[in-house]
C-alpha cells in the first residue's frame, strides 16, 4: 500500500495581523512546516494552497515567491470552510496516485470582524430580516434548535460546548483566547442570534498553517518515520439531496456521509478515536455533529457533554486546541490547523492539553454550500 | 405585479393579476420531491423536464427557528426567522410575526398561517414598493 504521512506541520499563533499579507501569513507556516521535518523547500515537488476569501489571488504562487520558487506546480482551491482541508486532501490524493513523494499543502486567510453571510440581492429589495435571516449565526441558530425540537436540546447543553472549548485553549499558546469563560458568562453574553449568544460564535481571526505530505517510502528513507502521522482516512463529501435544503443549509448528512466513509476507509469505529478537532464553527454546530460522527446517538448528544466525556481527561475529548470557538476560525487554515493540532497530539507534544495514550485522532471541517472532509491519522507504531 | 401595484419580494411568491398571492412550489414527477423556485432537473432523483408546479399551501407548521438580535447593519432586529414545513410538502423560511421574539413564546409544531404583506416598506434603486410573505400564528377561529 501506498501510505501517505504527515511528515512535518505547523501552525501560526492565530490572531489580528491587519499590517500583514496572506502570503506573508502563509510563509510563516510554509517555513515551520519545514522546519518540523528538517526539509528545505528545494524538497516539496507540488503545492496545494487553500484561501477562501482571495481565491482568484494566485496566493500559493505568491507564498512561493517569497520563500522559494522553484517551479513545481500549485493549485489554489476554494471550498468555503473545508478549504484547508480540500488542500490537504488533494495532496494525499498526488501522492496516493503516485506522481510525487514530498507533497506541500497550505491553508491561510486573513478575515475581517462582523458577521458572515450569504451574498445579498444584486436586484430587487434586501431579504435578510424580511424572509427570515441568512447570517450564519442565524443559520446555525436555527440548526441547532432543530435538534432541539427532535431531541430537546437545550440552550444551556450548547452553551456548555463554549465553556468546555474555551477552558480547553487556555492550555493552547496558539489559540486566539486562553480566557475561562463560565457558564453564566456564556449564558449572559450578547445573544447574537437564539441559542448562540456571542462566546458561542467562532472568532474570526488570521491564521495560517501548513503541513508537509510523504509516502512511506520516503519517509522511510529520510529517516522522519518515527515522528510523522500516518493518515488512515481522508474523506471528502458534499451535500446529498435533503427535503429541507432550500431554507436549512444541511450539515448533517455530509458530515455522517463523510463519517461512515472514513471509518470503512480506516477499518476501525468511532469507538477507537482518542480524540477529535470536530467543525464547532457555532455552539450549536458541535452538538450536531457528536451523533453525526457516532460518538453518541443524536437524542444523547446533550448528556455527553452535560456529563463531560468530551471534555479533556474524558472519554472523547473534543476540540482540546479550543476550537473554532477560541483558537480562532480563519476559513482557509482551519482545515490544517486541525491536522497540526491531531499531529501534536499523536506526537505527544501538546503540553498541558495533551490528551492521554492518543493514538487515533480525526480531523472534521464543514463548508457551508456544502462540503464536509474528514480524516483519520494515526500514530507512528 | 397584481393589483396592488407591488413587485414580488423573491421569484416563488407568485402575484396574479386576478387572486390572491400564492407561494409557488416545483414538484418532480418522478419522485415528488419538492423545490422553490423554477428548475427543470430534480436535484433528488436527476430525472429532467418532469416539473410541474403547484400551489403551496398557505398553513403549516413550526420545525426550527431562531430569535434573531443582530443582523447586517440597517436591518430591524430582534425578529424571528422560522422554518416551516407547509401542510402538503415544501419548507418554507420567513418572519414569524405576532409573536413576541422571546424564545418562550414560540414552540416547534405551532401551526402557522401565511400572511401576504408589504415588505416592511424596503424599495428598490428604482423607488418600487414589494410584497412579500410572513407567518403568523394560526388559530382556527
Ligand atoms: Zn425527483
Amino acid at each position: 500500500m501506498n501510505n501517505v504521512y504527515v511528515a512535518g506541520v505547523d501552525m501560526i499563533k492565530f490572531g489580528r495581523f491587519p499590517n500583514r499579507s496572506v502570503p506573508d501569513l502563509g510563509a510563516d507556516a510554509v517555513h515551520g512546516a519545514l522546519d518540523d521535518c528538517g526539509l528545505n523547500i528545494k524538497d516539496m515537488q507540488a503545492m496545494y494552497c487553500g484561501n477562501l476569501m482571495q481565491a482568484n489571488a494566485m496566493i500559493g504562487q505568491r507564498i512561493l515567491q517569497q520563500v522559494g520558487q522553484t517551479g513545481i506546480p500549485v493549485v489554489n482551491c476554494a471550498n468555503a470552510c473545508a478549504t484547508g482541508a480540500t488542500a490537504f486532501r488533494e495532496a494525499w490524493i498526488a501522492i496516493k496516485a503516485g506522481l510525487y513523494d514530498i507533497v506541500l499543502a497550505v491553508g491561510v486567510e486573513q478575515m475581517g470582524k462582523g458577521l458572515l453571510g450569504g451574498a445579498q440581492a444584486q436586484q430587487g429589495i434586501p431579504r435578510e430580516g424580511l424572509l427570515g435571516s441568512s447570517t450564519m449565526p442565524a443559520v446555525f441558530a436555527e440548526a441547532g434548535m432543530e435538534h432541539s425540537n427532535l431531541y430537546g436540546t437545550t440552550f444551556e447543553q450548547f452553551a456548555r460546548v463554549s465553556v468546555k472549548n474555551h477552558h480547553h485553549s487556555t492550555m493552547n499558546p496558539k489559540a486566539m483566547y486562553q480566557v475561562e469563560t463560565p457558564l453564566e458568562t456564556v449564558m449572559n453574553a450578547e445573544m447574537i442570534s437564539y441559542p448562540n449568544t456571542k462566546l458561542m460564535c467562532s472568532v474570526n481571526v488570521d491564521g495560517a498553517a501548513a503541513a508537509v505530505l510523504m509516502s512511506e517510502c520516503k519517509a522511510k528513507e529520510l529517516e522522519l518515520i518515527a515522528r510523522s502521522v500516518k493518515i488512515r482516512a481522508s474523506v471528502l463529501t458534499s451535500d446529498p439531496w435533503q427535503e429541507r435544503d432550500l431554507v436549512m443549509p444541511d450539515v448533517n448528512s455530509c458530515t455522517q456521509k463523510a463519517a461512515t466513509e472514513a471509518y470503512e476507509m480506516a477499518g476501525l469505529g468511532p469507538e477507537d478515536i482518542d480524540l477529535i478537532e470536530l467543525h464547532d464553527c457555532f455552539a450549536t454546530a458541535e452538538i450536531l455533529h457528536y451523533g453525526n460522527l457516532g460518538l453518541c446517538k443524536p437524542e444523547d448528544a446533550g448528556k455527553l457533554i452535560d456529563e463531560g466525556h468530551t471534555s479533556l481527561g474524558g472519554r472523547i475529548p473534543v476540540n482540546v486546541s479550543g476550537g473554532l470557538l477560541s483558537k480562532g476560525h480563519p476559513l482557509g487554515a482551519t482545515g490544517i490547523a486541525n491536522i497540526y493540532e491531531i499531529t501534536t497530539q499523536l506526537r505527544g507534544e501538546a503540553g498541558t492539553r495533551q490528551v492521554e495514550d492518543a493514538r487515533l485522532g480525526m480531523t472534521h471541517v464543514i463548508g457551508l454550500g456544502s462540503a464536509c472532509a474528514i480524516h483519520i491519522l494515526e500514530k507512528s507504531a | 405585479m397584481g393589483e396592488s401595484g407591488l413587485r414580488s419580494a423573491i421569484d416563488y411568491l407568485k402575484i396574479p393579476d386576478d387572486g390572491s398571492p400564492y407561494l409557488e412550489g416545483y414538484v418532480c414527477g418522478n419522485c415528488e420531491a419538492v423545490f422553490l423556485g423554477k428548475r427543470t432537473t430534480c436535484s433528488r432523483c436527476g430525472t429532467r423536464d418532469s416539473m410541474h408546479t403547484k400551489v403551496l399551501a398557505n398553513t403549516g407548521t413550526l420545525y426550527a427557528f431562531s430569535v434573531v438580535y443582530r443582523s447586517y447593519p440597517g436591518i430591524e432586529v430582534p425578529y424571528i426567522s422560522a422554518i416551516v414545513d407547509l401542510d402538503g410538502g415544501g419548507t418554507v423560511k420567513g418572519n414569524l410575526i405576532g409573536v413576541e421574539p422571546d424564545p418562550q413564546n414560540i414552540k416547534f409544531g405551532m401551526p402557522v398561517q401565511l400572511v401576504f404583506a408589504d415588505a416592511l416598506g424596503r424599495k428598490d434603486q428604482n423607488g418600487n414598493l414589494y410584497l412579500a410573505y410572513f407567518f403568523q400564528p394560526h388559530t382556527d377561529s
